[in-house]
């Protein structure tokens, strides 16, 4: 199916064949056979794929192709069933989360985390690493921490500044919009100073007058020296600011490319199109919402079997209950749970 | 003994054990009267403590009682017709406590805490109660009033109770058992525990259904649950014993009222709290507020002590080598009918279904039309209604006898059964509830019946640690 | 008794050892529902660990008198035999339950309460821990008692009148109050007790931040442990143990005492402890004295007395739903998340 793509065969990052789970010539994070299952449910079976250093990639796919699961099992937040991964040459395979993030590898969430009774510059002063105060004896005494607080609030007060949240420094990280969450949460995750910043749909509820400004600081990452890796829906900001796209649907890498081309392989139209094709979503409005669930594991199962789709479905076809279907989603159970 | 969980400073304790001397004078002067003639000391003593051991009608000999404090440290033992008493040479706080190794096989002091009380001997002749019978098991804080039959006039007489002894199965001493065994060997106590233990975890379940369908259509714990049991068995208690009613009448009742009751949470508290959107743990917490507040308004109701139904328990069959009463053998019936009857209401009834999509994902349910304030007072009513007819069922499981916290106690044994199972799904409560029912009485027959209780949490923790999400629940499920 | 003795009676509370003990199980459950949100059910169960062991290691082990040790040096060694069973039992309880969610917690914690309260009160243990009717105060008291500087037989004046002894009490209680609120304090302002407060809100951002949220947690349940079974040593210092003191009930007044004073605040739990036994004493002689005058009709006055604790009931609940910050919290910083 994929004689028809228009991906070039070639391209600057990759060592060989463009082609899904191509090799990079420098790869920061190298993942083989990474397979996650919820009951009988394979929501991440990914064969091999490499992520490039120093670049913007985004992570694609439709609703339940399991992104954020693989962001989860990536980062530590996740178990997987099998699998092996690596982050700058170090296996991180069932490494604590925890740790992954001491190694440089920091990710913020799809539903935002700020930590809503602390002030804004306690959020951020969380994010710095090898805190000496943070050793409960060590607390008691603050001699032993008081020059490290003060540099690191210092740094502090830069990130805010350019995150333009210094106004709101004393404020309570509860009373911030929700874009102001997404910048506090992405300053918050520079201030442990990362070599990979991971981002889960960075622009999701974000107000659209912020989105510009999102979109700068994401790039400004890249000229900092950081690699950047992104869930994103929002088509505009993959073609606007990465460099690189990794497109997966029902668990697996299917393509890969430089955003310019990438939406015309045959592969994502596949992904995106071809995804509620064959199930008979006229049937589901009457179903028992009891059952949804099962619903949702028929409709993948169907949509496992349901190679070779012809393009050219209307996606506008798509009825309404397709929603709520996407939202029991296996993909995003975890994050429910962990309310 | 204490007003409280926490014991008053020595000065209020010093004037609330006056004022119960001075009830238990009252209440045992008589008896203190007949008593002084029988002291053989040579001299007697210008002050005494005294009373009679009974068990119901019998009175008991060998039992030991030692009174000390103030230089005294004596030890007596009653005679042929449970006769006690030591004299003391000044008034003043003594201990007095009874040691129940001594007490016949099978006999048990209805509240622990009797085994060892302060008291004061201020008037010459100090009758004390020993009352024995069916304890109610790990119960919380025994309050001023605790000894029943104080008020009766009865003095130093045993317990009103005893219905120990009244059971040609014996109870061998584990106290709420309900069933006994015919012969003494092995085999015959282990069936009879295994059918004590069914028919307790059946009752449990009952109430744990309750339980699990809260949580799972409104994600609260109810730790009021335990209240909800008692208020079932207190209807109960009211409509057999103050009232009079025939037993049947009063089942219906009862049920009718606890399905007020139920309905009455939902309506006067948690519908209002989730109309403001309350948290999860603030609702939480405000459940243990109303446990607190019913528990205890019960004990205002009914007192402190425990209250004997006037209710036929039926005859005694005798099941192979088991012998039970008639109302054990219909309670474990309509108890399995009940739990049939629910579980076909959850899978076959629109309600039903409804229901279990709550459980699932309440806003999803609400999307898609299920109206979820109905669903969920629905289950308010519905756990009101099953919890109840635990209460009637647990009074009759006991002996047929009531007290203010018997909710309480058994509170945590629910919640052991609703965990054990995978919180939130109702065939789960019923096997946690069977095990821990199981469990709870098995255990009577390698330890001190009185760490029953205690095993039956252990099995509890131990279980989390294995299988987090309990036996029956999903694992994903779990954070 | 007249109003004036009512007043008396309640003011006598203020400086209370039970009070004092109480301010210091509350202050350990405020690291661990306030700061940590920790959901702990079963803090009597560490006042009970504590109580018990120090209690039995004087007994026992007795150092004064068979390692001939002096008497401050046998008391701190009961101490320290209190703080080391409460770590343990930390462990035991934070080991399987502290990577659950939060309300396993609070069943495993409730549970394992009534488990040691089950265990202590059996038949078959009443030579170690005398069984249901517990220890008596004069076989653990020894210590302290020839510690004891005072000499007179009363010390102080109006309603906190207290012989030497109580006195003494007094003093070791409300200075082990003063120290854990000092380190409350010192723990809340420094990065340990934003990490915690972090995790309170998302443990997941603050795991995501590389700190070890397992680990803090731990910390956090074995601090405010600590804090509870030194609480139980200050509660039986002025009495007998009990068993059933450390029942359900107990912690359930300290979830009171905590959210009336404001949760997440330092000085919250002293303030809640204080006038949560200051209430309580008021509207129990309340009640009597209304009983006395025949209010409550037929109604005997014990029974009329437990109209008290249905007045906790009821405040525990309205207190929560329309103030959960408590008298002393922040509006803007609720108690609660959720």
């Amino acid at each position: 199916m994929s004689d028809t793509t228009t991906t070039p065969r070639t391209h600057p990052l990759v060592d060989g064949e463009v082609g899904p789970g191509c090799k990079k010539v420098d790869p920061i994070v190298v993942a083989d056979g990474v397979v996650r299952q919820f009951g009988g449910l394979t929501a991440v079976d990914v064969a091999h794929v490499e992520i490039p250093r120093g670049h913007i990639t985004a992570l694609i796919g439709p609703n339940g192709a399991g992104k954020t699961t693989f962001f989860n099992l990536l980062t530590g937040f996740d178990r997987p069933n099998q699998g092996q991964w690596s982050f700058e040459g170090s296996s991180l395979a069932r490494v604590p989360s925890h740790k992954v993030a001491r190694k440089g590898m920091v990710r913020t969430f799809q539903l935002t985390k700020s930590l809503g009774r602390l002030t804004v510059l306690q959020n951020m002063l969380l994010g710095a690493r090898d805190q000496r105060g943070e050793g409960l004896f060590a607390a008691l005494l603050k001699p032993l921490w008081k020059a490290q607080e003060a540099a690191n609030v210092e740094r502090a007060d830069q990130l805010l500044a350019r995150f333009k949240l210094d106004a709101k420094r004393e404020d309570y990280a509860a009373s911030l919009s929700g874009g102001q969450r997404k910048l506090l949460e992405m300053a918050r995750a520079l201030m442990s100073e990362p070599t990979l910043v991971m981002l889960d749909e960075p622009m999701a509820g974000v107000n659209p007058a912020l989105t510009q400004s999102l979109l700068d600081h994401v790039k400004g990452l890249k000229d900092d020296g950081m690699t950047v890796l992104f869930v994103e829906h929002d088509m505009h900001m993959v073609r606007h600011i990465s460099d690189w796209v990794i497109v997966m649907a029902e668990g697996k890498v299917v393509a890969e490319g430089p955003p310019e081309t990438i939406m015309q392989d045959q592969a994502v139209v596949d992904a995106y199109l071809g995804a509620h094709h064959d199930t008979d979503l006229g049937t589901l409005t009457n179903q028992q919402v009891a059952q949804i669930h099962e619903e949702a594991d028929a409709e993948r199962d169907a949509e496992l079997e349901a190679d070779g789709i012809e393009a050219g479905d209307e996606p506008a076809a798509t009825p309404e209950p397709e929603a709520p279907a996407a939202e029991a989603a296996p993909e995003q159970r975890p994050e429910e749970e962990q309310r | 003994m204490k007003t409280s969980s926490r014991p008053r400073r020595s000065g209020l304790r010093r004037a609330i054990a006056v004022a119960l001397a001075v009830m238990a004078m009252a209440a045992g002067g008589a008896t203190a009267a007949a008593a002084a003639p029988l002291a053989e000391t040579g001299q007697p003593a210008p002050y005494n403590f005294n009373g009679i051991v009974r068990d119901g009608q019998t009175p008991l000999e060998g039992v030991e009682i030692t009174v000390s404090g103030n230089g005294v440290d004596e030890t007596v033992a009653t005679g042929a017709d449970g006769r006690w008493l030591v004299g003391l040479q000044e008034q003043g706080t003594y201990t007095v406590s009874i040691d129940p190794s001594t007490l016949p096989e099978g006999v048990t002091l209805r509240d622990p805490s009797f085994e060892s009380r302060e008291l004061t001997a201020s008037s010459s002749a100090n009758g004390v109660l020993f009352p024995l019978g069916e304890p109610t098991g790990g119960g919380s804080a025994p309050t001023p009033s605790g000894g029943t039959g104080g008020n009766t006039g009865t003095g130093g007489e045993g317990g009103t109770g005893g219905t120990g002894s009244s059971d040609p199965g014996g109870d061998a001493g584990s106290g709420e058992a309900s069933t006994g065994a015919a012969s003494n060997d092995f085999g015959s106590k282990l069936l009879a525990r295994i059918i004590s233990g069914v028919s307790f975890g059946l009752l449990l379940a009952l109430a744990a259904i309750g339980i699990t369908l809260i949580f799972g259509t409104t994600g609260v714990n109810n730790f009021a649950h335990g209240e909800m049991l008692t208020f079932g068995g207190i209807a109960f208690y009211a409509a057999t014993t103050l009232v009079g009613l025939p037993v049947w009448i009063s089942v219906v009742l009862t049920l009718v009222a606890a399905a007020a009751f139920g309905w009455f949470h939902d309506a006067a508290i948690f519908r209002p709290l989730r109309r403001r959107r309350v948290g999860l743990v603030q609702v939480l917490i405000v459940t243990i507020g109303l446990s607190i507040a019913l528990r205890y308004f019960y004990q205002f109701l009914i007192g402190g002590g425990t209250e004997q139904l006037r209710v036929d328990r039926g005859i005694v069959v005798q099941v192979g080598p088991v012998n039970m009463t008639m109302s054990n053998v219909v309670g474990m019936a309509v108890s399995v009918v009940v739990l049939l009857g629910v579980g076909l209401f959850l899978t076959r009834t629109r309600i039903g279904k409804a229901t279990r999509a709550v459980s699932d994902n309440a806003s999803l349910a609400a999307a898609s039309g299920i109206d979820v304030d109905r669903v969920i007072r629905i289950v308010w009513v519905l756990a009101g209604v099953l919890t109840g007819l635990a209460g009637i069922l647990y009074t009759y499981f006991i002996g047929a006898n009531i007290k203010w916290d018997v909710g309480f106690t058994i509170l945590l044994l629910l919640f052991a059964g609703v965990t054990l199972g995978g919180l939130g799904s109702a065939f789960g409560a019923l096997v946690g509830a069977l095990v821990i029912g199981l469990v709870t009485e098995l255990a009577t027959l390698f330890i001190a019946p009185d760490l029953r209780y205690a095993v039956a949490l252990l099995v509890l923790i131990l279980v989390l640690l294995v299988r987090p999400q309990g036996i029956l629940g999903r694992r994903e499920r779990i954070g | 008794m007249d109003f004036l003795s009512i007043l008396n009676t309640a003011a006598g509370e203020i400086l209370s050892p039970t009070t004092a003990a109480f301010a210091l199980a509350t202050i350990g459950l405020n690291i661990h529902f306030g700061y940590s949100g920790l959901l702990n059910f079963g803090q009597a169960g560490f006042m009970a660990i504590g109580a018990y062991a120090f209690a039995i290691f004087t007994m026992m082990v007795d150092p004064t008198a068979t390692l001939g040790w002096p008497s401050w040096l046998s008391f701190i060694a009961a101490i320290l035999v209190a703080i080391v069973a409460a770590v343990i039992f930390a462990l035991i309880l934070g080991i399987p339950t502290l990577r659950l969610r939060g309300d396993y917690l609070a069943i495993v914690t409730i549970a394992a309460a009534e488990i040691i309260r089950f265990t202590v009160r059996t038949q078959d243990l009443t030579a170690v821990t005398g069984g249901s009717q517990g220890l008596r105060g004069q076989d653990y008291k020894g210590d302290i008692d020839a510690m004891n500087p005072l000499t007179g037989t009363t010390y102080g004046f109006g309603p906190w009148t207290a012989t030497a002894y109580d006195t003494w009490v007094r003093i070791i209680a409300w200075s082990l109050v003063i120290v854990a609120l000092i380190l409350v304090w010192l723990l809340m302002r420094s990065p340990w007790g934003r990490v915690i407060k972090g995790i309170r809100e998302d443990e997941d951002a603050v795991r995501s931040l590389g700190k070890n949220v397992y680990g803090y947690k731990m910390q956090a349940l074995v601090l405010g442990g600590t804090m509870g079974a030194l609480a139980g040593v200050m509660f039986i210092l002025p009495r007998a143990v009990q068993p059933d003191n450390f029942a359900t009930t107990m912690t359930f007044y300290i979830w009171t005492a905590l959210l009336l004073g404001g949760a997440a605040t330092v000085l919250g739990p002293l303030l809640g402890s204080i006038l949560f036994w200051v209430l309580l004493s008021f509207t129990g002689g309340l009640i009597n004295l209304l009983h006395g005058l025949g209010i409550f009709g037929a109604m005997t006055g014990s029974q009329a007395g437990q109209l008290r604790f249905v007045l906790v009931g009821l405040a525990l609940m309205a207190l929560v739903v329309f103030r959960p910050q408590g008298i002393l919290g922040n509006k803007k910083e609720l108690s609660f998340n959720v």
